[in-house]
């Protein structure tokens, strides 16, 4: 065994999270289920171009979006991963007042964007696009849907952070809980820019 | 022991809930059933997986039986044309989700760590959910024959509009549905896990390209299920909500496209066959160098190949559907990727041929099987680049042309491989031999058998037989070559009665029999540098690794003359498995609960939604339970799991001992 790479092993025995990449093995496991999730939204965005036009002679989605309120919750929902950035950093720095603080308006934004969202549904199905009328509503429903539901979950993580902040046992040492947290919220909104843009704002040809 | 900046750690000097949630304790168990179902012990795991597969082979080999049997004559009446629908598709299905991905992830789980020097993956309760997740999931499927009117009837590829409320109004094919989802979150679980292991968890001095060629196909494999699931869990979903809530994805009446589910089902499909297929292909790039006596030709081609295999496998998944009507730039196309997919297979192969190539050869029950697969796999494979060949395919598709083919791949490039992988690594596992002459009888009538079974279905295809008829006609010239199929089948049950038979009696044998010592095949990666079988830590330090076959130079020097030259006794230079007080992780009740929620709520979805509730309750206490659970248990003052052991150095190992006093998981 040479000498260097004895010294290279002590050094990694005094450092429980050194690993082969660097990137801690929580951080690189929500890397990959993130990567997963790509394939994922893919399969359900391409179903829903597909059968967009679908509608078996019935309101098809792209006829009633109301654009200028689903941007303003768009914009809700994209300001929630600035106020994620900013628990992040707070918590990293050991503030842990204004970290939860952060988390919570992080939450709440999520809230109303799913609000929003609950709002969008119900008028749409008064307007006659029910989750059953057409293969276009089918599609559409099930993929806004899944997207909700991710930030469902998501909402459900911060406030579990948050209470963990709560009790103490979320402290600054464990602020990479908070930022692999903050991976996931960031890629729900990704997803949702996506999604606004290829599904709501380009026009049926 | 402190236990120091571990994620959600609790700050120190905090105590944590023994029982979180205030409900299990837990779990100490050393043996009996309560260690096994809260083990988080990579190794335990794999067997556990091996037994679970195996027990589905037994399943999915029955229904094979009744097959074969019900078309060993022309008009016979023996399974009604539904209960034969209900087979195949049960076949098929149990024995691509429920046998052969297991036992992969058999190997998976019991070798990876071991190949790269880990002491366990990177997530070991995680690990624990995969299997318990995976076997509920596989239980559930297999509950549609008892509470589900039967099971799917729809072919294991499940085409819509088939397999559509109206033309399969019994549960059987949401059972499938839900069946399959559930399992796919087992293996989506354990991809991101065995990901992040090879990645991570590697010893020192364990590059990437000095990582075995099992290791790296397995690696590859998980890429392949990390991508390829979250498809077919789309497309699974579409077709639950459109047979439970009436959505209209499938149904052609309201204008839906029924190709949707065939490209969403082949985009997984396709690469599904290489999930089946590669970890095989790495069992035998062990077994075949080992019993050359030769290191493997070509190391860096071999892993370039199986990557190459990898990212090609999602180009070619149309060659399934060319007579669906997909278009003629999509058929050229296709056609074209499915020729350049077998480049790197061929390389494979020549690479197999060329370690053989001049080494001294030891037909051992292993080698034996490992020859098999190269052959037969060959056949596999060639029959399947005439499916390339679109006008020819035309012709083929829906023949028993075509199950001769995918048979050759499956059965002949996967399940032989993984039997050979079975010999190779069973005095490993389990610390005696399993019996080699049994072993070349089994070898030779599996071998012969499948041949039989599988030969004559080229002819039959050829000749116009469609598959998944329930019967065929006298007179058409079917009559001999179904024959011989149902025989050979038979002759392949009897070689799986004769490997039971040897894992019974090689045990019962053993004890009068000398121990095989840490390396009996004189093979070349690290898990034959560690005691027979494994010690529950592993290593007992933790490997310098300089080279590709590090073992193997740590036995051998080649002189300036290139002659191989023997530099010191295995046992001289093996690790006596003798460490006290390594720091393992700590054993959890919390996946088997969370997995047992899933069916659960399955059985809610197709029966009562209350059940949803229960097994959600279920399922969602049992995340957070396992969240404040503690990686590890203070109590038994183990480490910290989620890195290398690093305190195994032999300076150390005193040290973390005494402060462990108490615990008994490092077996002297």
């Amino acid at each position: 065994m040479s000498t260097a790479t004895a010294t290279a092993d002590t050094h990694h025995d005094h450092d429980p999270h050194a690993t082969n990449t660097g990137i801690s093995n929580n951080k690189l496991a929500m890397w990959l289920f993130l990567s997963t999730e790509c394939l994922l939204f893919g399969a359900l965005i391409s179903t829903y171009l597909l059968y967009k036009t679908r509608g078996n002679g019935g309101v098809l989605p792209t006829d009633i979006f109301d654009i200028p309120f689903t941007s303003v919750s768009s914009f809700v929902l994209l300001m929630s991963s600035l106020t994620m950035v900013l628990a992040l950093s707070a918590v990293a720095r050991g503030e842990m007042d204004r970290g939860k603080a952060w988390l919570l308006v992080t939450a709440m934004l999520g809230g109303v964007f799913i609000g929003g969202q609950v709002y969008e549904f119900t008028s749409f199905y008064r307007e006659g696009l029910g989750y059953t009328s057409n293969p276009a509503a089918s599609a559409f429903y099930t993929l806004t849907g899944f997207h909700g539901v991710h930030v469902s979950l998501g909402i459900l993580m911060l406030m579990s952070l948050w209470v963990s902040a709560q009790q103490g046992k979320l402290t600054q040492k464990n602020s990479e809980t908070v930022e692999i947290v903050g991976l996931y919220w960031h890629f729900v909104d990704i997803v949702w820019i996506f999604i606004f843009t290829v599904i709501y704002l380009i026009p049926p040809a | 022991m402190t236990i120091i900046d571990e994620p959600l750690a609790l700050e120190s000097g905090e105590t944590y809930a023994e029982k979180p949630l205030g409900i299990l304790t837990r779990p100490q168990a050393q043996g009996g059933w309560k260690d096994w179902v809260s083990t988080v012990d990579h190794k335990k795991i794999g067997i556990m997986y091996g037994v679970a597969a195996m027990f589905f082979f037994v399943v999915g080999g029955f229904e094979a039986l009744l097959i074969r049997t019900q078309l060993a004559f022309p008009d016979q009446g023996f399974l009604s044309a539904d209960l034969y629908n209900q087979i195949f598709t049960m076949h098929g299905v149990t024995m691509v989700f429920l046998f052969i991905m297991p036992l992969a992830a058999a190997f998976a789980n019991y070798l990876i760590p071991l190949q790269i020097g880990a002491r366990d993956v990177a997530f070991p309760r995680l690990n624990a959910l995969s299997f318990w997740v995976w076997l509920s999931g596989a239980i559930f499927l297999n509950t549609s024959w008892i509470v589900g009117g039967g099971g799917a009837n729809c072919g294991w590829f499940c085409y819509s509009p088939n397999s559509g409320i109206v033309f399969s109004p019994t549960h059987g094919v949401d059972f499938y549905a839900i069946g399959l989802l559930i399992t796919g979150i087992a293996s989506l679980v354990s991809a991101v896990n065995l990901i992040v292991t090879c990645l991570n968890m590697r010893a020192p001095g364990m590059d990437l390209m000095r990582m075995p060629v099992l290791t790296w196909m397995l690696l590859v494999t998980q890429f392949l299920l990390a991508f390829a699931l979250p498809v077919i869990t789309v497309a699974l979903l579409l077709l639950l909500f459109d047979r439970t809530f009436d959505s209209q994805f499938f149904d052609p009446d309201a204008g839906a496209d029924p190709l949707l589910w065939q490209h969403l089902f082949w985009i997984f499909g396709h690469p599904e066959v290489y999930i089946i297929i590669l970890p095989s292909f790495g069992i035998i790039s062990e077994i075949i160098p080992t019993f050359s006596r030769k290191p493997i030709f070509g190391y860096t081609a071999m892993v370039f190949s199986g990557i190459a295999i990898g990212f090609m496998g999602w180009g070619v998944w149309a060659h399934h559907m060319f007579v669906s009507g997909i278009g003629p730039i999509s058929v050229a196309a296709f056609s074209l990727a499915t020729m350049f997919i077998a480049v790197p297979t061929g390389v494979k192969i020549l690479n197999w041929l060329t370690t053989m190539w001049g080494g001294k050869l030891h037909f051992t029950t292993a080698m034996l099987f490992a020859t098999g697969t190269v052959a037969m796999f060959t056949i596999g494979g060639l029959s399947g680049v005439t499916h390339s060949l679109a006008p020819a395919d035309t012709q083929q598709t829906d023949t028993y042309y075509i199950v001769a083919h995918f048979h050759y791949v499956i059965f002949g490039g996967g399940v032989l491989g993984l039997f050979g992988g079975a010999y190779f690594w069973w005095p490993k596992v389990f610390g005696h031999f399993l019996n080699e002459r049994r072993g070349k009888i089994n070898f030779w009538a599996m071998l012969i058998g499948f041949n039989l079974t599988f030969g004559p279905m080229h002819v039959l295809g050829l000749q116009g037989m469609s598959r998944r008829i329930d019967t065929y006609s006298a007179g058409y010239g079917f009559d001999f070559w179904n024959l011989m199929s149902t025989l050979g089948s038979y002759l392949i049950a009897v070689s799986v009665v004769v490997f039971f038979y040897n894992v019974w009696k090689s045990k019962k044998e053993a004890v009068d029999l000398p121990p095989p010592g840490p390396d009996p095949w004189d093979a070349r990666s690290l898990e034959w540098s560690v005691p027979s079988p494994t010690p529950e830590h592993n290593f007992d330090e933790v490997p310098q690794v300089e080279s590709f076959d590090h073992w193997w130079f740590q036995k051998y020097e080649i002189d300036d003359d290139g002659k191989v030259v023997r530099i010191a006794e295995t046992e001289a230079v093996a690790q006596d498995g003798s460490a006290t007080g390594v720091h393992l992780p700590s054993p959890s009740f919390w996946p088997l609960v969370l997995a047992i929620g899933l069916p659960i709520i399955g059985y809610g979805i197709i029966f009562n939604l209350w059940l949803c509730v229960i097994g959600g309750l279920l399922t969602g206490g049992a995340i957070y339970a396992w969240v404040f659970e503690p990686v590890d248990d203070p109590n038994a003052g183990h480490g910290h799991d989620d890195h290398h052991e690093d305190e195994a150095g032999d300076d150390q190992l005193a040290g973390v001992g005494s402060g462990s006093a108490s615990d008994d998981e490092g077996e002297g």
